[in-house]
């Protein structure tokens, strides 16, 4: 999932909406500024979704049941051997960027996977999610109507990659009924 | 767009593209980024591709094995790691208070910072050790694979718009002394004052393939090995515990971990949030 500005709610909606037994592992990237602390987010969104959020490290397996989040001033990547980090330069003006995170997800899981563009006011995702598309993942955005900031969703659906285009509310039961 | 999309056509096409290509730049060259993680070494490489105006990773090799050029600029790309002075101010904090008590201890101080590429990190750990009073008998080894981003490290001339950011970082580090006492303005370029480097040995080193070459007090090597697939991680991680004096520290990025490597038993974290980690045996 990628998120930016209104993230924080927004995915604190998805997550508390899943079922107690999904158990397909969750990778985000939310934009945040390179300074922000590497325990406060993840902790916060752990007691608000109570689910197990965590900052993804280096080399760090994938594993069910939990929620990764990418760590600030990294890029997160996705390796068939776990995750991966970068500290390349940004993309879409983004360090973590939605579209390295989707790219490399594409490449490690093809159809496997399941890409999500939430609220922002910028064009990150977009490319990334057409990538998943392409790949044969499943691609949902948040309904820009619902969406805090409209910017990124638009930008997601103009991609013309976008398979479903859901308002917030119901992005968490369509999680759970793909997972199925 | 256009571009990406012709480009990137076929996946599994590019796969065995990118394989082949890293296979010749090995045969050819002798450089092996074979065990590199494939999903920042794939983007780097597009990257390159898009400067050489090629649309494939074939049309990619053909360019590097006719044209050293091409490869001294593939070079660049891929030992060009991007970084900021003190990145991490808690970090260097944690040197401060917990590493430099352990090496007044020494007589002498030896210290590898491994993969320095444009030397961001070199400069911050003379600036500390001079500001500890330790310099002067302090050597800094600091190496990297590319001679040419050595050559940059050398000359410490930094963007003057980046000074900023690097004064917050030095104070939140805990630094003693006015930031701007370390450069000269000259344009849009801050130069750093040589004496800086008077204790740093610059050499050529390749952590995929060379030996250890000395005994070392500490080892930084941070953000350097993320960019290395796990076996390749593990050969680096033998290569630094051989290359570590009893009671040597080693010093990882934040979001690195001797974890999962054989080689986390033989290590006590120091700071294990600032990845500072003592070999005990």
């Amino acid at each position: 999932m990628g998120a930016s500005w209104g993230g924080l709610h927004a995915l604190e909606t998805v997550l508390s909406g899943l079922p107690p037994n999904f158990r397909t592992p969750i990778v985000i990237a939310q934009h945040r500024s390179a300074d922000s602390g590497s325990s406060a987010l993840p902790r916060m969104m752990s007691v608000r979704s109570g689910l197990d959020v965590t900052e993804a490290g280096d080399k760090e397996p994938i594993e069910a049941g939990h929620v990764y989040l990418a760590p600030a001033d990294y890029h997160l990547l996705v390796e068939p051997e776990g995750f991966a980090l970068s500290t390349d330069d940004m993309v879409q003006h983004s360090r973590p960027s939605i579209d390295v995170l989707f790219d490399s997800a594409a490449d490690t899981y093809s159809g496997e996977l399941v890409a999500v563009v939430l609220t922002g006011a910028n064009s990150d995702g977009a490319y990334g999610l057409a990538r998943v598309k392409r790949r044969g993942g499943v691609t949902i955005v948040q309904d820009p109507e619902t969406a805090e900031k409209r910017e990124m969703p638009d930008a997601a659906i103009a991609t013309g990659a976008a398979d479903h285009v859901l308002p917030l509310t119901e992005i968490a039961s369509k999680l759970a009924e793909l997972a199925t | 767009m256009a571009i990406d999309d012709l480009a990137r056509a076929s996946d599994d096409l590019e796969r065995i593209e990118v394989q082949v290509l890293l296979e010749a730049i090995y045969q050819h060259y002798g450089f092996d980024f074979r065990g590199y993680a494939l999903g920042s070494l794939k983007r780097r490489l597009w990257r390159r591709a898009y400067a050489e105006k090629v649309e494939t990773m074939s049309a990619l090799q053909d360019r590097v094995l006719h044209d050293p050029a091409v490869m001294e600029r593939l070079l660049l790309d891929l030992s060009i790691n991007v970084t900021s002075m003190f990145r991490d101010p808690t970090f260097f904090r944690a040197l401060r208070e917990k590493v430099v008590p352990h090496l007044r201890t020494y007589p002498f101080i030896r210290i590898w910072n491994a993969g320095c590429s444009t030397g961001e990190e070199t400069f911050s750990l003379a600036i500390l050790l001079r500001e500890e009073g330790l310099y002067d008998r302090a050597r800094i080894y600091a190496t990297d694979i590319n001679e040419a981003v050595l050559g940059r490290a050398r000359a410490g001339a930094f963007p003057l718009e980046k000074m900023r950011l690097y004064t917050e970082n030095y104070i939140r580090a805990g630094g003693t002394e006015s930031f701007s006492s370390y450069y000269t303005s000259d344009g849009d370029t801050a130069r750093f004052k040589p004496e800086l480097l008077e204790q740093v040995v610059f050499a050529q080193h390749n952590l995929v393939s060379d030996a250890p070459f000395n005994e070392f007090n500490v080892i930084v090597c941070r953000n350097v090995m993320i960019y290395f697939g796990k076996k390749l991680q593990d050969r680096v991680h033998e290569l630094f515990y051989e290359s570590l004096d009893p009671f040597g520290i080693l010093a990882l990025g934040h979001k690195e971990s001797i974890k999962f490597t054989k080689y986390e038993e033989r290590y006590e974290a120091l700071d294990a949030p600032e990845k500072l980690y003592r070999k005990m045996y």
